[in-house]
């Protein structure tokens, strides 16, 4: 078994470094419907979701945040990624996304993922698969509060 | 760089350290700079306590057998060294805690439980670990005493001049500082912090989790009136730790917890205690790691105190300058080595304190990010969380050098 640590740029690449210094989305949204406060006691990272949920679609997603490349890139990415979509379709995602995080190799691969495929290397750094999570849990939280 | 001779054999010491012999999953030297969080353990301690569950192992105060007797001397005895290593007048005045949060809680619940009234002040330094203010917020919350914060400067020091303000108000009951910051390293003046607290008619509770691994401890010379620690920051194991205060004071207070070992007398009327320290120790006690803890004081004391600080100046004006130079680098606390411990906190421009410990991680070293149990510190600071380098006897500079390397390669991933 290769028990070697995993080289940095698996986890740190391009696209991650490019969503954390340039984040999408990243603002208050006026009059939100879902609004969802996520906090990681250990390591401090905070995100707010707030998003647009008409007839089951989500309309406009937006968030603010602190924290490390990881958290904010995913989040940034997730807004991009949610906008538009059915509720349903944002949920699949998200556990598509969470099979990614546990090294499920498909998840890797699959096209629907865009940006966030640039993830899949987190899944080889254990302690910082919250971190990635981090804004899918808020959405997760959010449509189902609304749902 | 130019350093001074050490004035310990670094080589010698880690030798004694079985797990910095180790090495990380893919094959690098074990780079250990989290020694805020827990110390390695030297073989010494090691062997005692497998010696102690070897060949002493028994129930302690309880078999009228040899070997109970023998566990029991031996138990008692470790009770006698680490009131040795402290400067503690009595032996009796050391009560057996799990670490310096369970002391803690047993000066907040039980001294706090039967003096605090509503009204009165229990001052804090923003500086503190989470046990050093909960505790007090807990009991405040119980008996009506209100939690005052006392700020710190530009450089992490507290503000003599705002403890004395707030001590002004006549009301403080309880001060309780920190010897040494976990988060910064700022070491407070004790001894002046005794004087004003004491002018103040205030009680003086000094949390010396990270104070009693690093500076030669006399709680008589400090002037407080208890002194909390945990063994495994200071070479012990975990779970042993010592609360020290003043025998008047230990007397006059109320059990903490209930049960086996502190009793006089069990009516089913009411019970009756035993006088401090058994009162406050109820239940089997933690005997293999309180000898563990007086093996740690042994080696700490063979090593030298003098030898100790010298060597940890060494690391801390080394690491000031190599680590402090680094680019896009701020460290906290105090500038003036002399001021402070090994302990590098800092923010490095562009990159998340978690980002940091996780590349520093892949290049083999193993640092902390995160707010440090010290919440408030990190809101004072205007930061979320930091990344923090500390040292102990067996670190060296050549591993400062590897931190310092590991940075620059932080700062290159996320330029
Ligand atoms: C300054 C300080 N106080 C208290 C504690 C609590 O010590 P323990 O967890 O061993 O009880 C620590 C350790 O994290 C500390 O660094």
């Amino acid at each position: 078994m290769d028990r070697s640590t995993p080289p940095l740029n698996s986890l740190f690449q391009e696209l991650i470094l490019e969503h954390y210094k340039r984040p999408r989305n990243k603002g208050e949204l006026p009059d939100p419907d879902v609004s969802i406060h996520m906090k990681n006691p250990t390591c401090g990272d905070e995100v707010h979701l707030q998003m647009h949920v008409k007839d089951g679609v989500i309309a406009n997603a937006m968030f603010v945040g602190e924290g490390c490349s990881i958290s904010q890139a995913s989040i940034s990415m997730m807004t991009q990624l949610v906008k538009g979509k059915p509720v349903d379709e944002a949920l699949g995602l998200a556990a598509q996304f969470t099979r990614m995080m546990h090294g499920d190799a498909d998840a890797a691969r699959d096209k629907r993922m865009g940006d966030l495929r640039s993830l899949a290397g987190v899944a080889k750094f254990p302690v910082r698969v919250k971190c990635a999570l981090l804004g899918w849990n808020a959405l997760e939280e959010g449509v189902g509060k609304t749902g | 760089m130019n350093t001074v001779a050490p004035l310990i054999d670094t080589a010698a010491i880690r030798s004694e350290f079985p797990i910095l012999a180790t090495s990380t999953e893919d094959g690098r030297p074990l780079i250990y700079l989290d020694n805020a969080a827990t110390s390695q353990k030297p073989r010494a301690v090691i062997d005692a306590i497998r010696h102690y569950y070897e060949h002493d192992n028994a129930n302690v105060h309880r078999g009228l057998y040899d070997l109970s007797r023998r566990a029991t001397e031996a138990y008692e005895g470790a009770r006698d060294r680490i009131a040795r290593f402290i400067g503690a007048a009595f032996a009796d005045e050391v009560i057996w805690v799990r670490g310096a949060t369970e002391g803690i809680n047993l000066v907040a619940h039980s001294w706090g439980g039967a003096n605090l009234k509503r009204g009165d002040e229990i001052v804090l330094s923003v500086l503190e670990h989470h046990s050093n203010i909960v505790p007090w917020q807990l009991i405040a919350e119980r008996t009506g005493a209100v939690v005052r914060f006392v700020d710190i400067d530009e450089q992490g020091r507290i503000r003599l001049d705002e403890l004395r303000a707030v001590l002004a108000s006549g009301h403080a009951r309880i001060v309780a500082i920190g010897h040494v910051s976990n988060a910064i390293g700022t070491i407070h003046p004790v001894q002046e912090i005794a004087r004003l607290a004491h002018e103040a008619g205030a009680l003086l509770v000094v949390d010396g989790a990270q104070g009693a691994p690093h500076l030669k401890i006399d709680v008589q010379a400090l002037g407080c009136d208890f002194y909390a620690l945990s063994g495994h920051k200071m070479c012990g194991p975990m779970g042993i730790g010592a609360l020290w205060g003043r025998r008047e004071l230990l007397d006059a207070m109320p059990p903490y917890m209930g049960g086996g070992e502190m009793i006089d007398y069990v009516g089913t009327d009411g019970s009756t205690f035993k006088t401090s320290p058994h009162r406050f120790e109820a239940g089997t006690p933690n005997v293999g790691g309180a000898i563990g803890l007086a093996a740690a004081a042994d080696y700490l004391d063979g090593i030298g105190h003098d030898a100790l600080w010298s060597h940890e100046q060494e690391l801390t004006r080394y690491g000031l300058e190599v680590l402090g130079g680094t680019d896009g680098i701020t460290i906290f606390g105090p500038h003036d080595a002399a001021e402070r411990t090994a302990v590098f906190s800092f923010a490095l421009e562009g990159v998340h304190p978690h980002d940091v410990a996780t590349i520093v991680d892949v290049e083999g070293v193993a640092v902390r990010a995160g707010h440090h149990c010290c919440q408030p510190l990190m809101r004072r600071l205007g930061v979320p969380a930091t990344t923090r380098a500390s040292c102990y006897l067996y670190n060296t500079t050549t591993e400062i050098d590897a931190l310092a390397r590991a940075l620059e390669r932080a700062r290159a991933v996320f330029r």
